[in-house]
């Protein structure tokens, strides 16, 4: 794995500066959905290994990036001084938090209520002052059965929708795209295997009063409202289509960290070694944060997750200006370099 | 034994004090309390170290809470005297050895080495523990333990949390503090270890002629199952911590990936000790509280069997529940809702527990001592980290939770203010046994006040943050979350001066406390200890008690 990564780290530096020539007529491109024979998305440069000069030779550039989406404050996100679970965003969070609203936070506050109005009463009732002399009762077989067996029926009444909870979070429809998310000390990287294998890392977005003067000079970019809330804000988005079914990969690079968006009822370890699977189907357009839900190191504060979903059209405009492929259309770097001059990008 | 020939003067351990009758000399102040054999002398041994690692581990809680209180990192850098991640370390070096000390230096200690050293001999009418000597080695191992976890702090600091997974606690940190750490849970373990043994052993064969085990009073009911676990529990433990020593230092790969070994297997084993250990924190607790609230209410404690078999039930089933720690790493769906049924099983005993103490209450003559006052804050705190505790049973919705506040919340309720309360509860009690004074009520009650306040404040509004989303082991937060934050660290503050009472209560009724009579709670206080002078000689029952 380790070996792997450093063998794409050199090439992704071999290439950067094929990639940045290749950037250069962006501007003057014309919009992949517009031009159908446009000219295809430079090769990822993981995947460009073995093909980097072809590439570097290619008149290829990316397709411009999409407009991304600013985060709503009521979605995705907690609510200042907020005290309930974060609005769902998936059908399964509906019915995670269904679960949570209406069947265990009635019993928890019945369970709770019943106790405390038990002991204010026997407080009250049987205080020294209004019953001087104590009963010596010790035992009630009727009471203690019916203590027992009440509460056995309130959690097996509890059991049923959990166990169809877990169920249904466990038998995902067929996946419509799968992303694969790793984690770093510390900072994500994302990974889209059926849009050509492209990858990219996710870094927490820094305040301006945090860069050194040296690092503004050089116009390194720091967080500002439109990327979202402080502490969750990162620089790179992990961009889904909405509607679509995600398959999540997720593993680490080093320790365990765990990718967590609470506004949709997910959570999952990356775990060294493993491919831990999950899934989500987004139900709107949006922006959704989470952060790091597994102690990994120093900065274990500081590697928000973010997470947008738009529509598929955007969506498959984003995987070309990432220099990925929609999947249907021809796969650029498996094939042969000959296949970088069909048309390939945003036919979806 | 083959030594037929021995004679009891041989055993004797001080031979030259064989002509004085007196059950109550004392050797000097060296042999007393540096080689000591007396249970009394190393329960209260124990209970100072607990008080004293307590106020570390509540001082740490502190700094925490101080650098929460606002957005920002406003006190890491001037703590650490570093910048960037050095600084940031320092946040879990805190968090850890908060753990740790809680944990393993301050409540496991005050239950089992104080409470259960001090009352277990005496409510069995037993001259003392089985294997004095062995007791002695528990409390000693505690200090070098301590000494090595608050030494990793200096030596860089283990910033690994409480639990020390590996591949975090392994190649992710290198450098002596996690070694020092992990060697410091080792001895913390077989301190216990020992103490389990020495526990079992005294209960099983020195209770006195007539004390059936169906007549022990509950807190050695409590003791004995808590005793019990410890020894089923912590050798897995062990054995986890070693695998990390060589996994970290002899090139071993059981938790590495990279050499076919597994992280998870290593949570595994954690959590196989890890969540028994809280109810090892817990069930002494228990026991302490029911013989508090059937003193207070001058009635036996009621349904006496079904809360010695509910204990039993939480004991058993406390094993087989382990995995609903780890309901994110990535297990089957199976599994899955195993733990999650499991889980809610232990509610059912929990549950017996809570209406059995009510019931105990129930046409009771009850009167409002401080220790009653701990006992009822108890019951009803303690339903409320139960009741969390059932939402999070449930693996399906235990993914948002999970690695939140709201499970910080969740275990605070069952140990901050379920375990530390029934310590309160119990230090209260018997402050008058063990000191031979009583304490100050007025101030016994203002502490409970105060201290039931913040810690209130402290940790309800942690509920509100898990379920807003915000991560554990953060030390710095979105600003959505900065409302809460602000509100539990006033708690702190509350919860920090009723703690200064309580000081000033020990510190005033040990100077100044009235003599305490024998048994100063009246006809409600019905076990052996209270059949003794206040404080109890210093060889007790040396003609055994006979219960009938």
């Amino acid at each position: 794995m380790k070996t792997l990564n450093t063998i794409l780290m050199a090439a992704a530096l071999v290439m950067a500066p094929a990639i940045a020539t290749a950037q250069a007529p962006v501007a003057a491109a014309p919009t992949p959905a517009e031009a159908a024979p446009t000219p295809p998305p430079a090769p990822d440069a993981a995947l460009a290994v073995g093909t980097a000069p072809d590439a570097a030779a290619a008149p290829a550039a990316p397709a411009p990036g999409i407009q991304h989406a600013i985060p709503d404050p009521k979605l995705g996100q907690p609510t200042p001084g907020g005290w309930l679970p974060q609005a769902q965003a998936t059908s399964v969070g509906e019915q995670a938090l269904w679960m949570h609203d209406v069947v265990l936070m009635p019993v928890i506050t019945g369970i709770t209520l019943l106790v405390m109005v038990l002991l204010f009463w026997v407080v009250v009732r049987y205080r020294a002052k209004a019953n001087p002399v104590p009963s010596r009762t010790s035992h009630n077989t009727v009471i203690e059965v019916i203590w027992t067996l009440v509460p056995v029926i309130v959690l097996m009444l509890i059991a049923v929708p959990s166990i169809k909870l877990l169920a249904r979070q466990y038998s995902p429809p067929q996946a419509d795209l799968t992303v694969k998310v790793i984690g770093n000390q510390w900072y994500w990287t994302y990974e889209y295997p059926d849009n050509g294998d492209f990858s990219f890392d996710s870094n927490m977005l820094r305040e301006k009063a945090d860069l050194t003067p040296s690092e503004l000079a050089s116009g390194a970019r720091y967080r500002t409202d439109a990327d979202g809330p402080r502490l969750l804000a990162a620089d790179e988005r992990l961009v889904v289509p909405v509607g679509a079914v995600v398959k999540v990969i997720v593993t680490s690079n080093d320790v365990i960290h765990s990718f967590a968006v609470p506004s949709f009822w997910t959570k999952m370890d990356a775990v060294p070694g493993r491919l831990n699977e999950t899934w989500f189907q987004v139900d709107k357009p949006g922006v959704y944060f989470g952060q790091c839900s597994e102690l990994c190191g120093p900065k274990h504060g500081f590697m928000p997750i973010a997470v947008e979903a738009v529509s598929k059209e955007a969506f498959a405009q984003w995987v070309a200006s990432k220099g990925g492929t929609m999947p249907g259309a021809q796969a650029p770097a498996a094939a042969a370099p000959a296949a970088a001059a069909t048309p390939s990008a945003a036919t979806n | 034994m083959t030594d037929t020939t021995a004679t009891a003067a041989q055993f004797q351990a001080h031979d030259d004090h064989a002509h004085e009758h007196d059950a109550d000399h004392k050797p000097g102040f060296f042999a007393r309390w540096f080689m000591s054999t007396n249970h009394k002398d190393i329960g209260t041994l124990y209970l100072i170290f607990a008080i004293f690692a307590g106020i570390i581990g509540g001082a740490i809680s502190g700094m925490m809470r101080m650098e929460l209180a606002e957005p920002g990192i406003q006190y890491l850098q001037l703590w650490s005297g570093e910048q960037g991640d050095a600084a940031l370390h320092l946040w879990n070096v805190l968090v850890t050895a908060h753990g740790f000390t809680m944990v393993f230096f301050v409540v496991m200690p005050a239950m089992v080495g104080g409470f259960g050293n001090w009352f277990v001999p005496l409510m069995i009418g037993a001259p003392d523990m089985a294997f004095p000597r062995l007791n002695n080695i528990s409390m000693w191992l505690l200090v070098p333990g301590f000494v090595l976890l608050m030494g990793s702090v200096f030596a860089g600091g283990a910033g690994t949390g409480w639990t020390l997974y590996a591949p975090l606690a392994t190649y992710g940190e290198p450098g002596p503090a996690v070694d020092m750490a992990i060697l410091s849970i080792h001895i913390a373990g077989m301190s216990s270890i020992l103490g389990a043994i020495n526990i079992i052993t005294t209960i099983f064969n020195m209770r006195a002629p007539g004390m059936t085990l169906h007549k022990m009073p509950l807190f050695v009911w409590a003791v004995l199952i808590t005793a019990f676990m410890l020894l089923f529990a912590l050798p897995v433990l062990a054995a986890a911590l070693t695998m990390l020593i060589t996994d970290r230092n002899f090139g071993t790969a059981f938790f590495d990936p990279a050499g076919g070994g597994d992280p998870i297997l290593y949570q595994h084993l954690f959590w196989f000790f890890g969540h028994p250990e809280v109810y090892i924190m817990i069930l002494p607790g228990f026991g302490m509280v029911s013989q508090i609230v059937a003193t207070f209410s001058k009635k036996p404690v009621f349904g006496y069997l079904g809360m010695v078999y509910a204990m039993v039930a939480i004991a058993v089933v406390g094993f087989v529940v382990w995995a609903h720690h780890m309901f994110t790493v990535g297990l089957s769906v199976n599994t899955k809702m195993y733990f999650t049924a499991a889980t809610m099983v232990i509610a059912v005993p929990t549950g017996i527990k809570i209406f059995s103490w009510i019931a105990t209450m129930w046409g009771g003559s009850i009167t409002f001592k401080t220790p009653m006052l701990w006992a009822i804050g108890f019951i009803f705190m303690f339903t409320i980290g139960g009741v969390t505790g059932v939402v999070l049973a449930n693996g399906g919705v235990d993914t948002y939770m999970q690695d939140t506040y709201y499970v910080v919340a969740h275990f605070h309720y069952v140990l901050s203010l379920g375990a530390v309360f029934s310590l309160f509860a119990a230090f209260y009690y018997w402050f008058p046994k063990m000191s031979g004074r009583m304490y100050n009520e007025f101030l016994g009650q203002v502490h409970f006040w105060v201290f039931f306040v913040g810690v209130n404040v402290l940790f309800f509004p942690m509920h509100f943050l898990g379920l807003e989303g915000m991560p554990r082991r953060y030390p710095d937060y979105p600003d959505a979350y900065t409302h809460w934050n602000a509100i539990a660290t006033h708690g702190y503050e509350i919860m920090a001066v009723g703690m200064v009472v309580f000081f000033v209560n020990v510190i005033w009724s040990l100077v100044a406390g009235k003599k305490a009579a024998a048994n100063p709670w009246g006809e409600g206080a019905t076990t052996l200890e209270w059949t003794l002078p206040s404080p109890p000689p210093y060889h007790q029952f040396q003609t055994l008690p006979r219960i009938d």
